[in-house]
């Protein structure tokens, strides 16, 4: 063997990592793997297998099983069965478990990296260096959560039995994301892997019996869609954690819809990348690698939009097309290779037809000169120029590594193109001028910000989306939330005492009023032109309330959406104003216990304690205002990482039906003490209460539009609601076909919703769970990444 | 099989003749630490060579070399010694199964003082003798006295004049004096070749790094040069990456092709590839020979040879099996 001759130009030649010890692996199973369910391996009832493919080669890896309705219902009977036990742990006996979890994932790091570079056809750099040591440290990380369970938390208890469907891109990786928090929690799992890539789980069930875990405490079961719907529709699954696509998670908040299930969604995004004209160039230029090219594009957070300031767009354009020339594509086991394979033909069939129409609609096209491999699924990086908005590769997620670059001439508007989509998972924001990047950062409506960087993902981070990029976070001690619930309540007040309605004093009758609607900040009348009797306790008529229609909706949404300046307020101000109108209805003290008397038949007493609880909450969400701080994240970089909450934007509040008052105080005074603005639908029978606060709101200097009220018809203008994609979130307390009906609408836009069968003794709790449940509920936690240093 | 090795140009046919201080140019320098470092970290991650193709890499890296000593105890002997290995680096048998045969180093580097012994030693070969200069390490000492060792060193032989630049001159943003000062250096050189050492250690800011680098680009650098090997931090590949980034941007909008010269700290082979692949990542294949791409050291040298000869004979050396510097 001999140098023969120092060639002039240097070529890196193959690197190839050893496939051996997954391959090997694969044939101690024959290739044909079972379901691990209860702490066995079992064949799958209908003795169906489907074919694991290498994406690099295209052959055939294994074969895995397609789990059946039966297979399903023993994986959901063997957790529920562990849960019992589980749960009950100490929390320093499931750290342990955890930490072993981690502790073997680290032992066995090579042969997981070397899997899944052979399932998925992900580089080796990137399972080995990304993938793998983030599984590990989501093991750790969170095996200290379950350390601090029981004194951080107190008040919570686990959910139950866990339903987690998991997408192909990072296959153990998003089984990390899922399980440890699961586990760490005291909740059991039933994990499907996606049917392209399995055998990272199926490992991982291995590694779970190793570690001692008692049975039925994980289930990993294999199958495709079938498998999946399956889980979701199971009644023994108290929560379904889905990551995957927007249109599968649509159907997925459909088919769990009045189900009491819990459900957090991590789905599709098609995240801006922004480049100011004050940024390190060539910096940036290796952020768009990390970005686009990282996982060949098959990452839900792909910053896919580049948004690059006019005046550096060519120079900045020339810099990444240089780049790419120098990228190396090929066998995802070779060492020196920066972009692998395509996962599954179908999805490089996706690809291609996408961009053939991104060619078709008139944006320019450019892929470096080098060619990809013939054999296996490949696909070059590609640039978009040229391209509008209006382009359907701009506003598509490709899943692919195509970028498509527009650019900008001031910073609102390269913060209108970031909000441009219906999704609202990451982005990325370049400059050298912090206060820049800082300003575009808030505006930027994403789960998590980048400041020049990308794609850092670290355990204590939370990472999820808005708008349609789903709900729920995975990480930071946000992310925990979705696995623990507000136990049962004890030492709730019962807050009615029967009594005589007050009788109707004969003579001079009142000076007849006409509640309207309150919309934009007037009283307005309702579109139908119609009115709504309201009987007292006794069946007296009491007052008539404006019938609301869809255009009522409408016009208080348009409303709303235009007191956006209440998001941007500061909650001291917003403190200065619950508190105004907490003194405004105290002055009204009397008139208001009347109402209510008179409308429920509860006595004066009982009603006026109603009306002192309902101040005592405005003054507690004035507390709340400046008080809900966000976290600062200790994650391992040298980065500032702030976890913040904000407020999601326009929330829907369908009030409950009984507490007139009190019910519906609680579900606007915490939506809009976080800065939401709030469109509310009093309680149907007993509308007079809220009607009564526009005055109220009218004299406490509540900005208009901040606060919207539509009377009438709960139900009619409830879907309503649901279904406006211009509402951010819904609450909504009433009965099972309503809980039903509003959870199915809401995935028109996949707004978050809050919705729960009457439970009147929830408002009349004062314990602080209550605050941080209402405080939780009208959030949603961004988290910002600033890296430093000069 | 055994090839003679064809020693490439020491350095490029144009030379880059500067250009007037672009002061807005300058100004535009932006680093972002955290970024730069990200890449640096996935430098040697990213890209690796392995068997025949590391051979390659380490006996290129082998060319590239400024076998180098700066030494307060320096003599003629050890001077003469290390031209000695300079000429030879790879033992006859391994440079003959390697087919490398007449590989050499890229220059020789020394103080002033042995310049003459370095010449001498070297004489008949066309192999460059490149002295430090300007009051080398710490440059603390008055222009005149800097503009005449260089003039001195030229004189006696030396064909490559590595400079120190005033630091003094970056920390308080003298942008125009330091091109004064490497101007002056550039015109004292005449034809000997002027690397300049912008010595980053001192430098606090990788901001500061790539704008004395350019600085001394438009001043008429023919290389511009990390570290004197004296200073606190020496190479570093995030250093190495705005440098270098520099000099791209420099070619870009000049047309004119300036050299690198990492020194200080580079000791393993493991080093040696990293930097390789960094030049070949952000400049090209035009900047992996001798001519642009140098590397300022002397024990690599002996680590590189015990890698190749684990690539001849499949076993691990050792350090006494190979002749030293």
């Amino acid at each position: 063997m001999t140098v023969t001759e120092i060639p002039s130009q240097l070529e890196y030649g193959p690197a190839p990592e050893s496939r051996e010890p997954g391959i090997d692996w694969i044939a101690q199973h024959d290739a044909r793997f079972g379901l691990f369910i209860n702490g066995h391996w079992s064949a799958p009832e209908g003795g169906e297998y489907f074919d694991v493919l290498n994406p690099a080669t295209g052959l055939p890896l294994a074969s895995a099983a397609e789990a059946g309705p039966h297979d399903v219902d023993a994986a959901v009977e063997s957790a529920r069965n562990a849960f019992a036990s589980w749960s009950q742990l100490p929390g320093h006996t499931r750290a342990r478990y955890l930490y072993a979890l981690a502790r073997q994932v680290q032992r066995h790091s090579r042969l997981f990296a070397v899997l899944e570079s052979l399932d998925n056809g992900k580089p080796i750099r990137e399972s080995r260096d990304i993938d793998i040591p983030l599984v590990a440290r989501h093991f750790y990380y969170h095996a200290g959560w379950a350390q601090l369970m029981h004194t951080e938390f107190p008040g919570y208890e686990s959910v139950g039995v866990v339903g987690q469907i998991i997408p192909w891109n990072f296959p153990l990786l998003m089984l990390a994301w899922k399980i440890a928090p699961a586990l760490a929690m005291g909740n059991t799992v039933v994990l499907k892997p996606a049917e392209f890539t399995p055998l990272t789980a199926l490992l991982f069930g291995e590694v779970v019996e190793r570690a001692g875990l008692p049975p039925g405490v994980v289930n990993i079961i294999t199958g495709d869609g079938r498998t999946g719907e399956l889980m979701v529709s199971h009644p023994g699954v108290d929560k379904i954690a889905f990551t995957g696509s927007t249109e599968v998670g649509r159907i997925i908040r459909r088919t769990t819809a009045g189900s009491g299930k819990k459900l957090s969604l991590e789905l599709g995004g098609k995240s801006p990348f922004v480049v100011f004209d004050d940024a390190d160039l060539d910096s940036v230029v290796e952020g768009v690698v990390d970005a686009i090219w990282f996982n060949q594009g098959q990452v839900c957070c792909a910053g896919s939009r580049l948004l690059v300031q006019e005046s550096v767009e060519e120079r900045l354009l020339a810099k990444i097309r240089a780049r790419m020339e120098r990228l190396r594509i090929g066998d995802p086991l070779d060492k020196a290779v920066d972009i692998g394979a395509i996962v599954a033909p179908v999805q490089l069939q996706k690809i291609q037809s996408l961009v053939q129409q991104g060619v078709e609609e008139g944006a320019e096209m450019w892929q470096p000169s080098w060619a990809c491999p013939q054999e296996g699924f490949f696909y070059p990086p590609t640039l978009f120029t040229n391209v509008s908005p209006a382009a359907t590769i701009a506003q598509v997620e490709i899943f692919g590594p195509v970028l498509v670059s527009m650019s900008f001439r001031t910073p609102a508007e390269a913060v209108a193109l970031a909000n441009n989509t219906p999704y609202g998972l990451a982005a990325s924001v370049w400059s050298e001028n912090i206060n820049l990047t800082l300003d575009v950062a808030r505006q930027i409506k994403a789960g998590t910000v980048w400041v020049n960087s990308t794609n850092l993902f670290d355990a204590a981070s939370g990472f999820g989306g808005y708008r349609e990029s789903g709900y729920g976070r995975e990480g930071g001690r946000e992310g925990l939330f979705e696995y623990m619930k507000p136990a049962p309540r004890e030492g709730a007040i019962s807050g009615e005492t029967a009594g005589e309605p007050d009788a109707t004093a004969p003579g001079v009758p009142p000076i007849d009023r006409t509640p309207k609607l309150f919309i934009g900040g007037k009283q307005v009348r309702p579109d139908s032109g119609y009115s709504t009797v309201i009987r007292g306790a006794s069946g007296q008529v009491i007052g008539e309330v404006g019938t609301g229609n869809r255009k009522d909706v409408r016009n208080a949404v348009e409303a709303a959406q235009a007191a956006r300046a209440w998001s941007d307020s500061f909650g001291h101000q917003r403190a200065q104003i619950l508190y105004y109108m907490a003194e405004n209805l105290s002055a009204r003290q009397d008139e208001f216990a009347g109402r209510i008397s008179l409308q429920t038949g509860r006595s004066r007493d009982d009603a006026a304690e109603e009306v002192d609880r309902s101040i005592e909450r405005l003054f507690t969400f004035a507390a709340w205002a400046d008080k809900f701080d966000g976290l600062v994240h200790h994650t391992p970089f040298r980065t500032i990482s702030i976890a913040m909450p904000e407020p999601i934007g326009v929330m829907a509040a369908v009030a409950p039906r009984e507490l007139p008052l009190l019910g519906f105080i609680s579900v606007i005074a915490s939506p809009i003490s976080m800065g939401n603005r709030v469109v509310a639908v009093p309680s149907e029978a007993y509308p007079l209460s809220a009607t009564d606060l526009y005055q109220v709101l009218e004299t406490s200097d509540l900005p208009a539009g901040v606060v919207n009220i539509v009377t009438g018809p709960r139900a009619a203008v409830a879907s309503v609601l649901a279904a406006h994609d211009n509402v951010d979130a819904i609450w909504y307390f009433g009965d099972d076909q309503g809980v039903r009906d509003v959870e199915a609408a809401s995935a028109g836009n996949m707004k978050r919703t809050w919705a729960h069968q009457e439970d009147r003794d929830l408002w009349l709790l004062t314990a602080s769970g209550l605050d941080e449940l209402l405080l939780r509920e009208s959030t949603q936690v961004k988290n910002i990444w600033v890296p430093y240093g000069e | 099989m055994v090839t003679a090795v064809r020693q490439p140009a020491a350095m490029p046919e144009i030379r880059n003749p500067g250009i007037a201080l672009d002061l807005d140019w300058v100004r535009e320098v932006r680093i972002n630490r955290s970024a730069v470092e990200r890449r640096a970290a996935t430098m040697g991650t990213r890209r690796t060579v392995k068997k025949q193709w590391q051979a390659a890499w380490l006996l290129n890296a082998i060319r590239c070399l400024d076998l180098t000593t700066l030494a307060g105890d320096d003599t003629p002997g050890n001077v003469r010694r290390l031209c000695a290995k300079a000429l030879h680096p790879l033992r006859q048998d391994m440079e003959d199964d390697l087919g490398a045969v007449g590989i050499r180093v890229g220059a020789v580097c020394v103080y002033h003082n042995l310049v003459p012994v370095a010449v001498d030693a070297l004489s008949g070969t066309d192999l460059p003798v490149a002295a430090v200069s300007t009051g080398f390490p710490a440059g603390q000492i008055p222009l005149p006295i800097k503009l005449d060792e260089i003039r001195t060193s030229v004189r006696a032989g030396a064909s490559e004049i590595d400079i120190v630049i005033s630091r003094s001159l970056v920390l308080t943003g003298s942008w125009r004096a330091l091109y004064d000062e490497v101007r002056a250096f550039r015109e004292a050189c005449g034809d000997a070749h002027l690397k300049t050492i912008v010595a980053s250690g001192d430098l606090a800011t990788l901001r500061n790094v790539g704008m004395a680098s350019l600085v001394c680009m438009m001043a008429g650098a023919d290389f511009i040069k990390t570290s004197t090997g004296k200073e606190s931090v020496n190479a570093t590949l995030p250093v190495g990456l705005v440098m270098t980034r520099a000099i791209r941007d420099y070619a870009e909008r000049t047309g004119f092709r300036v050299g690198f010269k990492p020194a200080g700290g580079i000791r393993t082979t493991k080093q040696a590839l990293e930097w390789e692949i960094l030049m070949k990542e952000e400049l090209g294949d035009d900047w992996l020979h001798p001519d642009l791409f140098r590397i300022g050291a002397s024990s690599v040298l002996t680590d590189i040879e015990r890698q190749l000869s684990y690539f001849l004979t499949g076993r691990y050396a050792a350090d006494h099996h190979f002749p030293m510097p």
